[in-house]
Formats: C-alpha cells, sequence, structure tokens
C-alpha cells in the first residue's frame, strides 16, 4: 500500500470511507432471507398454476394475499421470472 | 460483537456458502462504505442509482459467491461488480460518455483503494481510537457532539485525535516498513 505519513492525508483518506445509508445496508443483510422467500415463490409458482396465474394477473395483490411483504426489488426480480418462463 | 468481525476475507466467503448469516451481515458491513464510496465518490453517482448500485451488487455478490474462485480475492472481486454496474447505470443515464467516466471514475478510486486500507489499519485500534476516529472523521460530528456521545470532556477531543491518529499512523507504518509495498 502507499506509506502514508502525513496525519493530514490519513484524515483525507478517514473522509472517504462514510457510512452507507443504514437502511440500505440492512436490507442487503437481509438479502437471504430475500432470496429464500423468492425462491419459494418461484416454486410455488412453477408447482401451482393458479396461483401463477393469479401473479401474472395482480402481483403485488396476489403475494399480499398469501401473506408475503416483498419488496420493491423482490418484485421486479419475480416480475422478470414470471416474465421469462 | 459477532464472532465473523475479525474473520479474514476467505473465511467470511466460507461462512456465507455455509448459510451463516452472521458471516453475510459481517461481509456486508466491512464492504458497505466501499461500495458506497466507488458508486458516490468515484462515479458520482445520485443517491437513487447509488442505491440501486448497493443492492444489485451485494445481490449479485451473494448469489454469485460460488463462482469466486480465490476466497481471498473478496475485495477486488466486489470492486469489479462496483464499477461495472455504475458504468451501466451511468450508461443507461447517457449524462456522459464512457470513456469520460473511466478517466474520472479510476483517479478517485486510487482513493477508495488506500482509504480501505486505512480502514483496515484502523480496525486494529482500541475500540475507543475506531470511535473517535469514525465520528469525527467520517460522520463528520463536532467536538461537542463526541464529547456529548461518549461522555468525556470536550476540551480533550482534540487530543485524543491527535494521539489515536498516530496510533493510525505507525500502525500503518508497522504494516509497510521503509522501502516495502510503495506503490510509488
Amino acid at each position: 500500500m502507499t506509506r502514508i505519513n502525513d496525519e493530514e492525508r490519513l484524515g483525507v483518506l478517514l473522509r472517504i470511507l462514510r457510512p452507507a445509508p443504514r437502511g440500505w445496508v440492512e436490507a442487503a443483510q437481509e438479502l437471504p432471507g430475500a432470496r429464500r422467500t423468492f425462491d419459494e415463490i418461484v416454486s410455488r409458482a412453477e408447482a401451482d398454476l393458479a396461483f401463477r396465474a393469479a401473479l401474472v394477473d395482480d402481483l403485488e395483490q396476489a403475494l399480499a394475499a398469501e401473506g408475503y411483504e416483498p419488496d420493491r426489488r423482490l418484485l421486479d426480480e419475480i416480475r422478470a421470472r414470471l416474465d421469462e418462463s | 460483537m459477532s464472532r465473523f468481525a475479525s474473520a479474514s476475507d476467505a473465511e467470511l466467503v466460507r461462512g456465507c456458502r455455509a448459510g451463516e448469516q452472521e458471516a453475510w451481515n459481517e461481509l456486508v458491513e466491512r464492504y458497505s462504505r466501499y461500495v458506497y464510496a466507488i458508486a458516490v465518490r468515484g462515479f458520482r453517482l445520485s443517491e437513487e442509482d447509488a442505491e440501486d448500485v448497493f443492492q444489485d451488487v451485494f445481490t449479485r455478490v451473494y448469489t454469485r459467491l460460488d463462482s469466486l474462485r480465490d476466497d481471498s480475492a473478496l475485495r477486488p472481486w466486489i470492486a469489479q461488480l462496483t464499477r461495472r454496474r455504475c458504468l451501466d447505470a451511468i450508461a443507461a443515464r447517457r449524462e456522459v460518455t464512457a470513456e469520460e467516466l473511466a478517466e474520472e471514475g479510476s483517479t478517485d478510486l486510487t482513493d477508495v483503494e488506500e482509504a480501505f486500507e486505512v480502514r483496515e489499519a484502523l480496525a486494529t485500534l482500541s475500540g475507543n481510537c475506531q470511535d473517535i476516529l469514525d465520528r469525527f472523521f467520517a460522520r463528520d460530528q463536532s467536538y461537542k457532539t463526541i464529547a456529548d456521545e461518549l461522555e468525556i470532556p470536550s476540551g480533550t477531543i482534540a487530543s485524543r485525535i491527535a494521539r489515536c491518529l498516530g496510533r493510525l499512523r505507525e500502525q500503518l507504518e508497522g504494516r509497510n516498513p521503509a522501502g516495502e509495498g510503495s506503490r510509488e
């Protein structure tokens, strides 16, 4: 690494890595759970044609009716997966 | 404190692959500032675009961890994923050319890389030093706020910061003896 002997320069470097917004960090930390939800919904949609039709018809309402509360990113991913299949 | 707090990157990766939520939490915590700095400082993305990049990078890290060939090469891999996603975001907005972005981004990313190494050194200092330097430099807290929140006399803040900066410098020098490791 670059040798740093100057404490003023150290201060500049310490200022660069500012904390990311806490909500972003927490959302990223919740990814494993969100992925499990995604996998579960996709599996159900593949096995249950009625459920899949409901998702295609109104994704958010169909998921809410089943007790899921996915965020926008997960909704986008499910929508993309439904469009693919 | 998480049992992965002092784990190496390779240990974190193995923990994540084994489905350990604590390992994943630590990985996100360790790299959140880095990804954020690349997006906002390096590529000057808006907060909205930076958030999309941030979440997408960690989604890719999580879903593609098995494709990482060298578990200890987590940082360059995350950097590469982040740079690509930043360029994608900018291309989608069509604000400037990719060439202009690459030049601008590469200059600032050098600082981000160096800053990450300073943070690694910071993590080896006492909790008090880590806290006070982070509050003052990275969180822009005033002497008064630091004094109030840490319940220490405000008149001692400047000297504490100077002392901790000195320790940080010594730590960096110890990691990098004269004549070794310079990028110059």
